[in-house]
């Protein structure tokens, strides 16, 4: 059995973006695999010799998003797949939903498919609910922890309102949390095998799929309003003193 | 434009952003609740309280626990061609799953976590954050239904009118079964942090005494009728449950006021409160990033500065 591991690269958490004539900027911030996608990996590497399983990295991307997947790779996934085509760079999530499914079906014997609660950049959470509505398997969201048995596979699941354990049949869906465990760090050999893997690269022709149409889109990409950041130190006196005083300016606020 | 609302709820009881929905669709026409559920004809009649003018309410077994699949196929087997152009929804982890399961259903596509929104000749254009809140897009869905969620507090909630009439019809279920829920364990009690308009929260700074440090936060959030928050570290170190963090890999909340105590403001930290509408900081730190996006700071320590706020609050709110 395979398990897929669906990954994004996205620029990174600590970068600071600015919106130029309508494309983001992120100045020379680093791209990196979706921080939540780590926990996907890790979920998945902790989970393949349970079911004795290799582990599948695959991204809809560009060409430098192979980084992304050498990251998979290193951690300890055993291949890597790209979907890169330039028929793709207009993709909405329902779009790359169907072109997600299609590749976990070309890549065949995949038993699970595990995602990223949400990416960083577009960060809409939808894709892995579509993709288990494409390719009709059961969805198994915001998962913590697992076990996978023979026939059955059980989580625990955070939602808002608490923890929910369920179960459910092969093949599915898993979107994983940071509950899994923090992520692993690349080993030294991980990084000298990941160095030297081939990538294969499919496209939608490879896929047999046309172009998703776009139905999503974007009209526009804006900087928030700046934030009247003066901020205000409130001092001068005791502790009882200085709380009076920041009560009585939030209680001026009107917002209580 | 009619549009149809749909109620998010948990064992029939409601997610308070399922009113603001209603509010908005209010203001664009008729509105029509969506109630699935079992048992849940009570809800049925509070939507109509909230100012729907129809609600389609599927009450069956089948639907008794939260299934993106069941209510997925229940919702998209009453959606025509001619009707709704819109469907809202409440921002939660339930609704996402189901708006992405229809978006494939219906061919169509999916707004979420909406901040503001616009109707030109029936054509939404969405208002969300993107790259996690430090950006923002404008948005629009090419298909029908346009299919949108709302973010917690991003739009007024309208008052009910108690005894408020209206046409409540009753609307098949479809069943699914391919994920057994086997049982379920409550998180805290106490005012959801999605939902609060006061957010107080503690980071590291309470590792002294992180005990102590968190009843005192939550002592305040009580004054304040709030909800407790905590930054990343806190959770790490084990101070406070998962379900308190805020950030971006916890919740987004945006609250009238947030109380960050002994939380230096990092960048992941900031994109789960940068909406909110006061932010005032405690901080022994006077560099602390947290003050740059701050209204009001003060700099000293936590275990003296929250004790002190809370007595303040208690005397002026009449509390004490
Ligand atoms: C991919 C990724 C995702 C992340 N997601 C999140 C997230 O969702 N949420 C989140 O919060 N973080 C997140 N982080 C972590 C984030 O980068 C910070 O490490 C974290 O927010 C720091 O928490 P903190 O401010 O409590 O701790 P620190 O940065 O250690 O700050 C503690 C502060 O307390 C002050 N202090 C100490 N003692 C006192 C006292 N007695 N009284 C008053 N002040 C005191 C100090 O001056 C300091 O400013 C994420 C990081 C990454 C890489
Ligand atoms: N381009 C992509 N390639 C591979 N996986 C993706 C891609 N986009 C989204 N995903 C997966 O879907 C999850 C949710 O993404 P999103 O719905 O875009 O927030 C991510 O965490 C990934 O696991």
């Amino acid at each position: 059995m395979k398990i897929v591991v669906c990954i994004k690269q996205t620029p990174d958490s600590e970068a600071k973006l600015t919106a130029q004539d309508g494309q983001p900027s992120w100045g020379d911030a680093p791209l990196v695999i979706n921080p939540f996608d780590e926990y996907a990996v890790e979920g998945a590497l902790q989970q393949k010799e349970a079911v004795d399983a290799s582990v599948t990295a695959l991204c809809i991307g560009p060409d430098s998003a192979r980084d992304a997947l050498k990251h998979a790779l290193a951690m300890g996934a055993d291949e890597a797949i790209l979907v890169s085509d330039p028929a793709l760079d207009a993709l909405d999530s329902a779009g790359a939903a169907r072109v997600l499914a299609a590749a976990i079906q070309k890549i065949g014997d995949a038993g699970l498919a595990f995602f990223g609660r949400q990416t960083i950049d577009n960060g809409t959470g939808l894709v892995p609910a579509q993709v288990a509505r494409v390719l009709g398997w059961p969805l198994l969201s915001l998962v913590g922890q697992m076990t996978l048995a023979d026939a059955e596979i059980k989580v625990e699941r955070t939602i808002e309102e608490g923890k929910q354990t369920a179960h459910a049949s092969y093949p599915a869906v898993l979107s994983i949390m940071q509950g899994v465990g923090e992520p692993r760090y690349p080993s030294f050999m991980g990084i000298r095998k990941a160095g030297k893997a081939e990538i294969p690269v499919w496209t939608l022709a490879d896929l047999g799929l046309e172009a998703p149409a776009q139905i999503v889109r974007r009209a526009e990409l804006l900087n928030p309003p700046a934030r009247d950041t003066k901020c205000e130190i409130i001092s001068g006196g005791s502790p009882a003193e200085i709380a009076e005083a920041l009560a009585e300016k939030i209680l001026a606020e009107k917002i209580l | 434009m009619n549009t149809w609302v749909y109620i998010d709820h948990f064992n029939g009881q409601p997610t308070p952003a399922s009113w603001e929905a209603l509010g908005l669709a209010k203001t664009l026409g008729p509105a029509t609740a969506l109630v699935f559920g079992q048992n849940v004809a009570a809800l049925a009649k509070t939507a109509l309280e909230y100012g729907a003018d129809t609600v389609l309410l599927a009450d069956d077994p089948a639907l008794a626990v939260f299934s993106p699949e069941a209510f997925t196929s229940t919702l998209a087997a009453l959606v025509s061609d001619s009707a709704p152009a819109l469907i809202l929804f409440p921002t939660t982890s339930r609704t996402r799953e189901l708006a992405a399961m229809l978006s494939i259903d219906l061919a169509s596509g999916v707004l979420v976590d909406v901040t503001g929104l616009e109707v030109l000749d029936g054509q939404v254009v969405a208002t969300r954050p993107v790259y996690e809140g430090k950006l923002l897009e404008k948005t629009t869905c090419a298909a029908r239904p346009q299919l949108v969620t709302l973010r917690a507090r991003a739009f007024p909630r309208p008052a009910p009118s108690a005894g408020r009439a209206g046409e409540i019809q009753t609307v098949p279920a479809q069943a699914d079964g391919s994920v057994v829920v086997e049982g379920f364990v409550s998180g805290q009690a106490g005012v959801s942090l999605s939902d609060a308009g006061v957010v107080v929260s503690g980071g590291r700074g309470v590792s002294s005494d992180p005990a102590e440090g968190f009843r005192l936060v939550a002592e305040l959030a009580s004054v304040l009728g709030g909800a407790v928050g905590a930054s990343r570290a806190a959770v790490d170190e084990g101070y406070i449950p998962y379900a308190n963090q805020v950030g971006q890999t916890g919740k987004v909340v945006s609250p009238d006021l947030y109380i960050a105590a002994g939380i230096s403001g990092a960048i992941q930290h900031m994109s789960g409160m940068r909406s909110s509408k006061v932010i005032v900081a405690i901080n022994k730190d006077p560099d602390a990033p947290i003050f740059q996006s701050a209204q009001y700071g003060v700099v000293g320590d936590l275990f003296t500065m929250i004790p002190a706020l809370s007595e303040a609050f208690k005397k002026k709110l009449g509390k004490s």
